[in-house]
């Protein structure tokens, strides 16, 4: 492989002196700050968005990890089917199930389990997604909420409620359960 | 002891204790809180940030609508916001330290840095008739007539405070930046004091109130623009003022520990350097001394080589000062100038700072010692040289 020797530049005495350069570097510097100047005085600074007021919600990808929740189907039937597949790969261990059977008289008797608790940490969750991937009913999704705060640590837990009104309802993906199968 | 009493001016007295007060208590340390802010809105738009802006006035708990902004620029009373911050931090002195020394060393970084504003002319004269003063009242708190050297002697007493800090410390890092502060302070007061020799050659004065007058009437010391400034003497010498300028402001740098020549704390080697170990006010006052230092330095170069409190072409538009005859509004945009001056100054340390790196500490010595030492005693012989021809008066 060939050898390229880099010349440095040569330089001019007022170069080496600092002169030229200081004068350079100064109006490098005043150029970015009148710039920005302008920016902040016309109220629209093009590098930093100032978060509480704007959000940059629009800019998400569709891939965005954000705060995991249950859907249901477009029956409204709860999808999860307590397998605690999530709890147990969860690298926090954020999640927590308790386990339920559907009683027979219900028209889904035919899916035996649902979850009677589905309590998630948000304070543990580290958002990686791992609930999401595992999930043989795809019932867990990452959505993309990503400010969730709380005043105290319980309120931090989301519960099953909380997790369905997040996720809301989703349609497709998964017939096992239904007529279209 | 009635004799005594009978001595004493009383008017001089409380007309010396109000400018004391409000030059030094309530020009300079707010001075300082501006230029905190200053220095943060001014280098987050270098960097293409935006700065501190949401700290405004709190026009909207008294029912206004918006708070103050200036052209959309808000945040205007961070400083006040940093300042409680400081007062409610936890005051912590670590067990290893001297504890004397440690207290002391604070106290010895503001105080000098305080009592310089002693000499500064801040203004020309305030024509105080109103309330019933004969005399108008010359806007310095000390008219002496050793200003410069006494500038010097208290300003170098600073160097103090930053070794006092770094040694009773007893910790590695602020060892280091009080070891490199000493050095780099005592190497480049030299060319501090050996740059404005040139200057007090030119103007055969050391009383700055007199110095500003003199560039009032006949043109600033740098800029020479009217009056007999005019005159091919002063361009001629010039070139000497503007070297002597240049040394001057580069050993100012170097002086208050600003970057390029922030050996001292530089953040990213000795953590925070001298006051590392400081928390709460403790720091809040090196903070305080280094920024009130910056005030004086930049007051001083103004004063001796951009005309003080003279507005430019005051001859031609009228507005110079007579002496004794200067009504009140005149004497207030004087003081006004003064410090639009020296704001502006402040930024230009602020600017340079956000443009230059720092100095290696050889660089740095040797820079001191084997150029502007040089450049300095040179120009002191080249102004004497030059006065041979053209004397100035």
């Amino acid at each position: 492989m060939a050898t390229i020797i880099v010349q440095r530049p040569k330089l001019a005495w007022h170069e080496k002196a600092f002169i030229s350069t200081l004068l350079k570097g100064l109006k490098i510097t005043l150029g970015h700050a009148f710039k920005t100047l302008s920016q902040i005085i016309g109220r629209k600074p093009k590098v930093t968005m100032e978060y509480p007021e704007e959000k940059w919600d629009s800019h998400l990808p569709d891939y965005y990890r954000g705060a995991p929740a249950l859907v249901t189907d477009e029956q409204d039937r709860e999808r999860c089917v307590s397998c605690q597949l999530c709890e147990f790969i969860c690298p926090p261990k954020a999640i927590k199930i308790t386990p339920g059977e559907i009683p027979s008289d219900d028209p889904w008797a035919k899916v035996e389990k649902r979850p009677k608790e589905f309590e998630i940490d948000m304070i543990r969750c580290i958002y990686c997604g791992m609930c999401e991937e595992v999930c043989p009913e795809q019932a867990i999704f990452l959505r993309k909420d990503y400010a969730i705060t709380g005043l105290s640590r319980k309120e931090m837990v989301h519960d099953k409620q909380r997790l369905y009104e997040i996720g809301g309802k989703r349609v497709g993906l998964v017939n096992k359960w239904n007529e279209l199968k | 002891m009635a004799a005594i009493f009978a001595n004493i001016d009383l008017t001089f007295l409380i007309v010396s204790l109000v400018k004391i007060v409000g030059f030094t208590f309530a020009a300079v340390l707010p001075l300082v809180t501006v230029c905190v802010y200053l220095e943060r809105r001014f280098s987050a738009v270098i960097q293409d940030r935006v700065g501190p802006n949401r700290v405004g006035i709190p026009l909207t708990l008294l029912g206004f609508k918006k708070d103050i902004q200036i052209f959309g620029i808000g945040g205007l009373f961070q400083a006040a916001a940093d300042g409680v911050k400081f007062i409610l931090k936890e005051d912590f002195t670590p067990k290893m330290v001297n504890t004397f020394y440690f207290w002391l060393a604070p106290c010895l970084t503001v105080v000098p840095a305080l009592l310089t504003c002693a000499v500064l002319p801040f203004g020309s004269e305030l024509d105080l008739s109103l309330l019933g003063l004969a005399q108008p009242v010359k806007a310095v708190i000390a008219d002496l007539n050793v200003g410069p050297l006494y500038t010097f002697a208290i300003a170098s007493l600073g160097v103090y405070g930053i070794v006092l800090a770094g040694w009773a410390s007893n910790s590695k890092y602020p060892f280091l930046g009080g070891v490199r502060s000493s050095a780099q302070m005592i190497s480049y007061e030299i060319s501090l004091g050996l740059s404005i020799i040139p200057v007090f050659m030119v103007f055969g004065e050391m009383n700055l109130p007199k110095i500003t007058q003199f560039q009032d009437a006949h043109g600033w010391l740098i800029l020479p623009l009217w009056g007999d400034g005019l005159s091919l003497g002063r361009w001629v010498l010039w070139i000497p003022m503007i070297i002597s300028f240049l040394i001057f402001t580069v050993a100012m740098f170097a002086e208050t520990n600003r970057l390029p020549f922030d050996l001292a704390e530089c953040e990213t080697e000795l953590v925070g350097g001298y006051h590392t170990e400081y928390s709460s006010m403790k720091f809040a006052l090196f903070f305080m001394g280094e920024y009130a230092a910056m005030i004086i330095g930049s007051g001083l170069a103004v004063t001796l080589f951009l005309g003080g409190w003279s507005i430019p072409f005051a001859p031609l538009l009228g507005l110079d000062f007579k002496a004794g005859a200067t009504p009140l509004w005149l004497g207030l945009l004087h003081i006004a100038t003064f410090f639009a001056k020296v704001l502006g100054f402040i930024l230009f340390f602020i600017l340079i700072r956000w443009s230059l790196p720092r100095f290696r500490f050889d660089q740095l010595m040797k820079f001191g010692w084997l150029f502007m030492f040089e450049a300095a005693l040179a120009n002191v012989l080249l102004t004497a040289v030059l006065m041979i021809w053209f004397p100035v008066k």
